[in-house]
């Protein structure tokens, strides 16, 4: 049974009228600052989700491929003045090529090396980021916003948009994915890989599009980062706690579908983002961990699989 | 040149024997019983700052208060296991939610130590740190000599246990037949909680040495997780000496870098190796 496809397409485009009609009445920057991260979350949390929920391989180098992004920003910024899509494009297909690249080393392996790979890939990263003076080194390096963007009333309103429209167009990404044959076979993959491969998925070429697209959409979520920041070093660029964020917000949502990585980030990321601002940010950190062990270990489905079966259970 | 080369290997090969008690854990958890324990280091911390504060307070050498500790250690390590168990293997769910797990744990731990004792760096105090002893032109500095030392004779125990004890050899048969073990009668998972156990209580002794060998603070322990896996792979996965032989290699290789490009340099050493080694050859130095 496959439901038309009809109403989540008027979805995003409801939702991208709604974006910019806010830019119209919400004057307060904060709410835009606070918006931005939380829609950066989405992105980085779909990226993820399209290896990790679909095809069942868990990258913990969501930081690594963020900074890619990022820093692959402050060189075309710092080179050529290069403007905001352009900025998008290669972060996003500098951080491909590093996915594909790891992923062709480590994927005939088992997945666990996979996994190991990813999180020494961005300590290896870091360390070459940290020791390149071009980009600041550990010292750090600012980047000056364009004076005036047409149509918006300032930079940061700018920014909320283009990260709205990469959030907007990751879902779609995923969604598409998730009815295609790819998104079928990469669920055949997670289930049973040796049965998959039996049965005639081209199992490693599906693994390298996953690893690809996946540090694609995290790149580009990085990519807008240091015009967002302003001033952008090793240890903000490679965070982990983007990592840890992005790992639990598709597992609390629901791994399965691109709706549980949206619940996760919004519930997740509009949670710390007014956490920060009350309690310390340490805390925050603390309660993401400590709801990212709950939920694998109670609901193992997330907040998705906790509704449908509710619903279940009524009809 | 030569003196610099010289201090080089020896500070090099002290390192490694560090790296190889910090290592022995994964190899017993993720080489023998294929379970990713990626929350390695943050035991390794909480050994670490167990061993600071008990030091500051009562003035306690390290190492025994990382010896004293293990039986603590050894529980704590048993109720992990059995929580993961119960949770995700017994499930057959280990591989996504098992891994996104320890990686919690991993942070939880983290971050609990930052609320406790913050970012500060804090180091332990003990008559040796601090002291050199100079065989010709090498230094042989004994806050790195000490733990050295007492890595060996750990390695050598795990080794004897492994080897020699009932519940050693079947550590090891777990890790070559479960099915056959399953069919003489005993359980996997019982003889599992007790390497976990083992594998959380060898953390507690490498936490102490940590602090010996520098100041600590608690996001350090991240710098391992990639080193104790390259050494774990690179030394064929389950074999004691091989985990010895690959961490001396990591070791040197990174006190070379440390000395002739710059300690900034040195983190990158291991994680780069370990990429090489699962690109060209991924059953390790010792592997078949």
């Amino acid at each position: 049974m496959k439901r038309s496809p009809l109403p989540f397409w008027i979805g995003i485009v409801v939702a991208a009228a709604l974006g910019i009609a806010a830019t119209r009445v919400v004057d307060n920057q904060y709410y835009y600052f606070a918006a931005y991260v939380v829609l950066q979350y989405i992105v980085l949390s779909t990226g993820w989700n399209i290896l990790g929920g679909y095809t069942g391989y868990v990258n913990f180098g969501v930081a690594g491929f963020f900074a890619i992004g990022a820093y692959s920003s402050v060189v075309l910024i710092k080179w050529l003045h290069a403007p905001m899509p352009v900025l998008i494009l290669v972060g996003g297909l500098v951080a491909g090529l590093v996915g594909l690249g790891t992923g062709y080393l480590t994927l005939r392996l088992k997945g666990v090396f996979f996994s190991i790979a990813t999180l020494a890939l961005a300590i290896v990263l870091q360390t070459f980021v940290t020791n390149w003076d071009y980009v600041g080194g550990s010292r750090g390096v600012y980047t000056i916003r364009p004076r005036t963007v047409m149509f918006f009333g300032n930079y940061v309103e700018f920014l909320f948009i283009v990260m709205f429209g990469l959030a907007l167009g990751a879902v779609a990404i995923a969604f598409l994915i998730e009815r295609s044959w790819i998104g079928r076979g990469m669920a055949a993959i997670r289930d049973d890989e040796l049965a998959a491969e039996a049965m005639g998925v081209p199992t490693l070429r599906l693994k390298l599009f996953a690893t690809t697209l996946s540090g694609a959409l995290m790149g580009i979520a990085g990519a807008p980062y240091p015009y967002y920041v302003t001033y952008l070093d090793p240890s903000s660029g490679f965070n982990l706690s983007y990592a840890v964020n992005s790992v639990a917000m598709p597992l609390i949502g629901g791994t399965t579908s691109w709706v549980g990585p949206v619940i996760g980030a919004v519930l997740l990321g509009t949670v710390q983002q007014v956490a920060t601002v009350t309690i310390s940010s340490a805390v925050n950190l603390l309660i993401v961990g400590l709801l990212l062990v709950f939920f694998v270990v109670a609901a193992p489905d997330g907040i998705v699989g906790l509704i449908t079966k509710l619903v279940r259970k009524r009809a | 040149m030569l003196d610099l080369f010289l201090n080089a290997v020896v500070a090099g090969i002290l390192l490694g024997g560090f790296y190889a008690a910090v290592t022995v854990g994964i190899t017993i958890v993720f080489g023998m019983l294929d379970i990713v324990n990626i929350a390695h280091p943050a035991f390794i911390m909480l050994g670490s700052f167990i061993a600071y504060y008990v030091n500051q307070t009562y003035g306690v050498d390290p190492i025994v208060i990382g010896v004293v500790a293990t039986p603590l250690f050894f529980v704590l390590g048993m109720a992990m296991y059995r929580i993961y168990y119960t949770s995700f293997e017994r499930r057959g769910q280990e591989a996504i939610r098992g891994l996104a797990f320890f990686f919690g744990v991993l942070f939880i731990g983290e971050v609990s130590l930052i609320l406790v004792f913050g970012v500060d760096y804090r180091s332990v105090d003990a008559s040796y740190i601090g002291t050199n002893v100079n065989i010709g032109p090498v230094g042989l500095p004994m806050r790195l000599f000490v733990p050295f030392v007492v890595s060996l004779v750990m390695l050598g125990l795990v080794e004897l246990f492994l080897g020699r004890t009932f519940f050693g050899r079947a550590i090891k048969a777990v890790s070559q037949d479960r099915l056959a073990l399953q069919l003489m009668g005993a359980s996997p998972a019982r003889i599992k909680e007790i390497a976990f156990g083992l594998s959380i209580a060898t953390a507690s002794i490498a936490g102490s040495m940590l602090i010996i060998i520098g100041p600590v603070e608690p996001s350090i322990g991240r710098d391992y997780i990639g080193r104790v896996f390259a050494i774990c792979v690179l030394g064929g996965m389950t074999s004691i000496p091989g985990t010895l032989i690959a961490a001396l290699i990591i070791g040197i290789a990174e006190s070379f870098t440390a000395t002739f490009y710059g300690p900034s340099w040195s983190p990158a050493i291991a994680f780069g190796l370990l990429l090489l080694v699962l690109a060209v050859r991924p059953a390790g130095l010792l592997g078949r």
